[in-house]
C-alpha cells in the first residue's frame, strides 16, 4: 500500500478573472520511507500539491489517499517546514522546537528529551537557550526542521525549505536532511525549484509544468546512497537533468541548455 | 565542525545586536539642543527687553516654577491621573473590543466604520458636550482622555492579532490546534509588539486629551491652571505648567517603552 495515493486530482481557484486551475488531473502514488522532489517553475501548482498531501486545503475533485484512508482533516502524521522558518521570536530554540508537542499534549519529559536529541542531530547543541533572532538563516532553518519532526511523524512536508538561503548553507542543509532522513526514515515530500537540489535528494523526481499545473514527467533516480557531491558531474546525473529540464521548459517557449 | 562555524556566525550577531553607545549620543545631543536652545531664548528676551507676560525667560518661567510649587504639583497629580484612568480605560476596553473584531467579520463590518467616524470627530467639539452631560468634575476629562487613547489602541490591535504569518498559520492548522491554543500561543504574543506601538502613540494623546478636557470647564488641573494664569497676565506660571505637561507626556511614553522592554523583549527597537 502507498503511502500517499492521488489520483485524478484537480484543485480550482475562484479567482476576479474566473476560475484558475491550479493543478489538473494529477495522479501519483507515494512510498513509504521514499523521498520525492517536486519541480517545476512557479504557477506549476507544486506548493499547491503539497498543501493538498497537508490536508491544508481541499482537493476540487479527484482521490487524496493517506495510509489508505481520504485525507479530510489535518492529520498530525505529517511535519511540515516551509520556506521562512516562521519561529516564535518570543521562544526560545528548545521552546520554538516543543510547541507541536505542546499542541498536541504530549507528554512533557519524553517530549523535552526528544527536542534535545534532535536540536543535537541537526548540530545545534548549546544553542537551545538562544532566541531566533540570535541564530543565522540557515540556523533557524535548522530550529523549523527539529520542529517538524519533534511529535515524530511518519511523512515530511517541505515546501521551498532552503530556498532563502545562500547556496553554501543550502547544499549543507541539503546533505544533512538526508542524513536525518537516513538514521530516521520517513516519506518525504520536498518542493523546490532547483533541478539540482531535487536530484541530488530524491529518489524520484516529480517535474511538473504550469498553466495548468500538471506532472509532466516522473524520473526515477538511481543514483548511490548516501549522495555525495561528486554525483553532480556524472554523466547519469546529467542525463537526469535534462531529462528533467526538457519536460519543464518544452511548450514554454523558453529554452536553456 | 557546524558548531563551531554557528558559534562564529553567532559572535557576529551578537556584537550587531549589542546596544551601541548611540543612545547615550542622542541624549547627550537633545539635552545640549535644548540648553542651546534655553540660553538662546534667555539672550533674546533679555536683549530685547520681551515683557514677562508677553514672553517669560527660562530663568524667569524656572523661577515661578518654584515659587508655585506646591500648587503645580497638585494640579499636575489631577491631569495625571485623568490621564492614567482614561488611558487604562482604553486598554480594558479596545483590546478585547479588537480580539472580537479580529475573530468576527460581522462586528468587523458594523464596528469599523463606527469607530472610524468616531475617529474622524474632533475631540475639542465633543469635549463640550461632555461637560454638559456629565460635568465638571474628572470624569468628562477621562472620557475625552479614554476617546483619544481608543482609536490607536484597538487599530494597533487588530492589525497586530492578524500579522500572523501565513506559514505559521498553516503549520498550527496542520496540528488542529484549538482557537484558543491559536490565540494564546501565537496570535496574541505576535500582536504584543504592535499592541505597544498602539500605547506608545495613545499615551502622548491622553495628555492632549485631559488638557482638552480641563480647557472646557474645570476647577483644577494643569489645563486648568494655563487658561486661569494667562487670563491673569501670569505667564512665566503657564509656561510652568507648559512645561511640567511635557515632562509628563515624555515621562509617561518611556514608561511604556520601558514596560515594553520587559514584557516584550523581541520587539523591533527603534
Amino acid at each position: 500500500m502507498s503511502k500517499i495515493h492521488i489520483e485524478g486530482l484537480i484543485k480550482t481557484y475562484t479567482s476576479k478573472h474566473g476560475p484558475v486551475t491550479a493543478l489538473k488531473d494529477v495522479s501519483l502514488s507515494i512510498k513509504q520511507n521514499e523521498f520525492v522532489t517536486l519541480v517545476g517553475p512557479s504557477g506549476c501548482g507544486k506548493s499547491t500539491l503539497l498543501k493538498l498531501m497537508g490536508a491544508l486545503i481541499r482537493p476540487s475533485r479527484g482521490t487524496l489517499l493517506f495510509d489508505g484512508a481520504r485525507l479530510l482533516h489535518p492529520t498530525r502524521d505529517v511535519g511540515i517546514v516551509f520556506q521562512e522558518a516562521v519561529l516564535l521570536e518570543w521562544r526560545t530554540v528548545l521552546d520554538n522546537v516543543l510547541l507541536p508537542t505542546e499542541i498536541l499534549g504530549l507528554d512533557k519529559v519524553k517530549s523535552r528529551g526528544r527536542a534535545m536529541d534532535l536540536i543535537n542531530l541537526v548540530g545545534l547543541a548549546g544553542f537551545e537557550r538562544r532566541f531566533p533572532r540570535e541564530l543565522s538563516g540557515g540556523m533557524q532553518q535548522r530550529v523549523s526542521l527539529c520542529r517538524a519532526l519533534i511529535h515524530n511523524p511518519s511523512v515530511l512536508l517541505m515546501d521551498e525549505p532552503f530556498a532563502a538561503l545562500d547556496a553554501m548553507t543550502r547544499e549543507e542543509l541539503g546533505f544533512e536532511l538526508m542524513r536525518i532522513w537516513d538514521k530516521d526514515k520517513k516519506t518525504v515530500i520536498f518542493v523546490t525549484h532547483n533541478i539540482t537540489e531535487a536530484i541530488l535528494l530524491a529518489d524520484r523526481v516529480v517535474a511538473m509544468t504550469p498553466r495548468p499545473g500538471r506532472i509532466a514527467r516522473i524520473v526515477d533516480i538511481e543514483l548511490s546512497r548516501p549522495r555525495t557531491i561528486d554525483m553532480e558531474f556524472t554523466q547519469k546525473f546529467k542525463s537526469y537533468s535534462d531529462q528533467i529540464r526538457e519536460v519543464i521548459y518544452h511548450g514554454t517557449g523558453a529554452s536553456r541548455s | 565542525m557546524t558548531a563551531e562555524r554557528n558559534a562564529a556566525e553567532l559572535y557576529q550577531e551578537d556584537k550587531a545586536l549589542e546596544p551601541s553607545d548611540s543612545t547615550l549620543k542622542a541624549v547627550l545631543g537633545a539635552t545640549l539642543t535644548l540648553m542651546a536652545l534655553a540660553i538662546l531664548w534667555e539672550v533674546l528676551v533679555r536683549q530685547f527687553q520681551v515683557p514677562a507676560w508677553l514672553l517669560p525667560s527660562p530663568s524667569l518661567i524656572v523661577e515661578s516654577m518654584v515659587e508655585w510649587r506646591s500648587e503645580l504639583v497638585g494640579h499636575s497629580m489631577v491631569t495625571l491621573y485623568e490621564t492614567l484612568v482614561g488611558f487604562a480605560l482604553s486598554i480594558a476596553i479596545s483590546v478585547p473590543l479588537a480580539v472580537a473584531v479580529v475573530y468576527s467579520p460581522l462586528l468587523q463590518n458594523t464596528i469599523y466604520p463606527i469607530l472610524l467616524a468616531l475617529q474622524s470627530m474632533p475631540k475639542v467639539a465633543i469635549a463640550p458636550l461632555l461637560a454638559l452631560w456629565i460635568g465638571f468634575g474628572t470624569l468628562p476629562k477621562i472620557v475625552v482622555v479614554f476617546l483619544v487613547c481608543f482609536f490607536p489602541i484597538i487599530v494597533a490591535t487588530a492589525t497586530g492579532l492578524a500579522a500572523v504569518p501565513a506559514p505559521l498559520m498553516d503549520l498550527i492548522r496542520s496540528l488542529s490546534a484549538s482557537s484558543l491554543q491559536t490565540f494564546v500561543k501565537i496570535r496574541f504574543p505576535t500582536a504584543m509588539p504592535h499592541i505597544f506601538v498602539g500605547l506608545k502613540i495613545a499615551i502622548t494623546f491622553a495628555v492632549i486629551g485631559a488638557v482638552i478636557g480641563e480647557f472646557v470647564g474645570s476647577e483644577s488641573g494643569l489645563g486648568y491652571l494655563i487658561l486661569v494664569s494667562t487670563s491673569q497676565s501670569r505667564t512665566p506660571l503657564a509656561f510652568g505648567a507648559l512645561v511640567l505637561l511635557t515632562i509628563m507626556s515624555i515621562v509617561l511614553y518611556y514608561g511604556i517603552a520601558l514596560v515594553e522592554h520587559v514584557v516584550v523583549p523581541w520587539a523591533p527597537r527603534n
